[in-house]
């Protein structure tokens, strides 16, 4: 190690990997992916798995992606909830791998809801 | 992608109760459902909780799963792991009611953690300590880099000393000082010294964070080195800690590899490397002139001081000697600043200090408190209280070298100077709680068969003195001493504290000290009324057979020594010469017809 920038090369590498293991804080954005049968059914692993590289490849750190079980309404599977600090909740719908760079940049880097995947959206 | 990581306690409690197997059966579990490259499992140092272990946290949930068992496992990854659905039933108690409430609850939302505050054990259950990079993402070696980089050895002295921090070893010599004396010895090569020559019956903080977080302890001995000005450093670490041992190698080469340890260090132009020294197991090598001459190669006794180590400490060097749990705490001095930690903690105690509780607490585990917590917080809100409703009675803080902390002392904020004057000593944090059925003569006595065992005998009142204090221990235990017994073995206790060589004799007479002064009635119920109040000294008492006794023979057939005799449902009898007074019968009799008296 000969300089403090090698130091700080391997913490940026090292921390994306291990921020899954920080306790939510006051600025915790929760993304919840609904994983049970049905939702594994619709396609959920690859989404979930999207939203984690997503996450990585921007280094947002205050970020927790999680699982969930049966939401309740299966017919829009997969469905992927966001519940940003304030407590506001969005619901998006019927979400696929392409869909999930959107909802990262407009949503949860920039706080603007994708109005046109969330359930509101379809229920019309 | 990883999702999750499922964290697995490594530590030496978790281990001995089957972490590695579970760790296994995990690994086994994820790949036959095809997970292996989704969920990411760590193993990791200390969680502290070792009365729950196994324990096991998935994150990014911080679901706390304890007491896990390899039955558990393919429920947790076919439920939780693979649909999301934490397993309530599995977790700890106090978060699996939480979860019922609806609220979303990890290992921070405990009693046990809420009221801690965790500076030397911040990385122990949250890294894997045999990853380097682990701890780099946690800002390791990063307080290094700055001292290297853009501080004067004096002004990371300055810092120290600002802090305020105080050995954690047990005599809470300020460290500052300590490093400036060491700064100041004129001498072209000088050593630093870490002390994890952990003795004291019940304390394991210093091994949790070698298991847990070498590398802090490896860091924090850079610094020193750097501070005061030498080039080598050595670990003292007994050989009973085989994982600690192994983790510091461990973290020891891969420092090496990544240049955080050898030549020209962060381009600053400072050498440092370090290497470990084993000790055989004796309680005095704790005494850092004892450790140094063990260290030599030389049996393990101390010498006189002066010469004080910081002129002539191994091979007659300048050596500067810190404990383990000392250093852990000064990576996060540099980085966060000496006001940050003199923030923490009362006037003349600043920071944090890590308690290994045991004895009759509900949560046996490893704790770190703000300095000034009343010890009544640390064991009733923490520590979970006394099990099965009995009442408290004492905490023995200091091990052999310290006392004990009464009932009417329980709202005493735990600090250095509070605890000296109540008539105890921090020690290195070992801190054993007793209930009503422990006597305090026998207490005494079973530290004071410790000190007898471990004095290396170089001074003749350490090496005879605390046998004839054992001596007249036994004899009070026995029924057999006289009130001018209890005036001797005072007498004994000043003059072996005055006469001692080294601390372990100076200290060897505290538990019969402060027992004596809070407890001397109990003394004189031994010596007077020849009764042991507490029931735990087996001269002094026997069993009886009531006349409830209805004949079931049980008692009879349970004695290990054939002393109950009797005929079916006719009153049975214990032959007084031929009991042992284990208390068997008592505990078989299911019409409470044995009493002990």
């Amino acid at each position: 190690m000969k300089s403090l920038a090698e130091l700080q090369a391997i913490k940026e590498k090292m921390q994306n990997k291990v921020s899954l293991r920080a306790t939510e804080g006051e600025e915790t954005i929760r993304v919840v992916v609904g994983m049970a049968t049905c939702g594994i059914a619709a396609g959920a692993r690859p989404v979930l798995n999207a939203f984690l590289k997503e996450i990585e490849d921007r280094h947002l750190n205050n970020i927790i992606c999680t699982q969930t079980g049966c939401i309740g309404i299966c017919r829009y599977e997969p469905v992927v909830e966001v519940i940003m600090p304030d407590g506001s909740k969005t619901t998006y719908v019927k979400m696929t791998e392409d869909k999930v760079a959107r909802v990262v940049t407009e949503h949860l880097v920039n706080n603007k809801v994708v109005q046109e995947y969330t359930i509101g959206a379809y229920e019309k | 992608m990883i999702r999750n990581h499922i964290l697995i306690c490594g530590g030496t409690g978790c281990t001995s109760s089957g972490s590695a197997g579970i760790m296994e059966t995990l690994n086994a579990e994820l790949e036959k459902n095809g997970l292996q490259d989704e969920v990411k499992v760590v193993m990791t140092g200390c969680f502290g909780l070792c009365a729950l272990g196994p324990i096991m946290i998935v994150y990014p949930e911080g679901s706390f799963y304890s007491r896990v068992t390899a039955e558990m496992i393919p429920e947790i990854v076919s439920e939780h792991i693979i649909k999301g659905r934490i397993v309530k039933k599995y977790l700890y108690n106090e978060t699996a009611v939480l979860e019922e409430q609806g609220v979303h609850a990890s290992l921070n939302d405990t009693n046990f953690y809420k009221k801690q505050k965790r500076v030397a054990l911040r990385n122990c259950g949250v890294i894997n300590p045999e990853v380097i990079d682990e701890y780099i993402a946690y800002d390791g070696y990063q307080a290094l880099g700055k001292v290297l980089t853009e501080m004067t050895p004096a002004e990371v002295v300055q810092c120290i000393k600002d802090s305020g921090l105080r050995g954690r070893g047990g005599g809470g010599f300020p460290t500052g000082l300590k490093w400036d004396l060491a700064s100041r010895t004129k001498a072209e090569v000088k050593y630093v010294c870490c002390n994890a020559d952990e003795g004291d019956p019940g304390a394991f903080m210093d091994r949790s964070i070698l298991e847990g977080d070498p590398h802090a302890v490896i860091e924090a001995m850079a610094i020193a080195a750097y501070a005061v000005g030498a080039c080598k450093g050595f670990v003292y670490v007994r050989a009973e800690y085989p994982i600690a041992v192994h983790r510091l190698q461990v973290a020891i080469s891969q420092a090496r590899e990544y240049g955080l340890l050898g030549k020209d260090i962060f381009g600053a132009g400072f050498d440092f490397d370090m290497e470990i020294r084993l000790g055989a197991g004796a309680f005095v090598c704790g005494e850092e002139t004892a450790l140094m001459t063990s260290i030599e190669g030389n049996r393990g006794e101390p010498r006189p001081r002066p010469p004080f180590p910081s002129e002539k400490g191994i091979f007659g060097i300048p050596t500067m000697n810190c404990n383990v749990e000392t250093y852990a705490n000064i990576p996060q001095i540099i980085l966060k600043g000496a006001d940050w930690f003199a923030s923490m903690g009362t006037e003349k105690s600043k920071g944090t200090k890590v308690f290994a509780l045991g004895g009759k607490i509900t949560n046996t585990g490893l704790v770190e408190i703000p300095m000034g917590t009343p010890l009544r917080e640390v064991i009733e809100d923490i520590g979970g209280g006394i099990p099965n409703g009995k009442k408290f009675k004492a905490a023995q803080t200091g091990g052999p070298s310290g006392g004990c902390i009464p009932a009417s002392l329980i709202d005493t904020p735990i600090d250095y100077d509070n605890l000296i004057a109540i008539g105890s000593m921090m020690g290195s944090g070992g801190l054993i709680v007793m209930d009503e059925d422990n006597c305090m003569v026998d207490i005494a006595k079973f530290f004071l068969e410790f000190t007898v065992d471990e004095s290396c005998g170089k001074c003749t009142p350490c090496r005879i003195g605390t046998k004839r204090m054992l001596e007249y221990l036994n004899k009070i235990t026995s029924g057999k001493a006289t009130l001018k017994d209890l005036n001797d073995l005072e007498d004994l206790c000043y003059y072996i504290k005055n006469n001692s060589l080294c601390g372990l004799g100076q200290t060897a007479p505290n538990p019969v000290l402060s027992t004596l002064r809070y407890f001397r009635d109990e003394y004189e119920a031994h010596v007077v009324e020849k009764r042991c109040p507490a029931g735990v000294c087996k001269d002094l008492m026997h069993y009886e057979i009531t006349d409830d006794c209805k004949g079931c023979t049980l008692c009879a057939r349970n004695c290990p020594v054939n002393a109950i005799t009797g005929t079916v449902k006719n009153k049975h009898e214990i032959d007084q010469d031929k009991c042992i007074k284990c208390g068997v019968c008592m505990s078989k009799c299911k019409f409470k017809a044995i009493i002990r008296k």
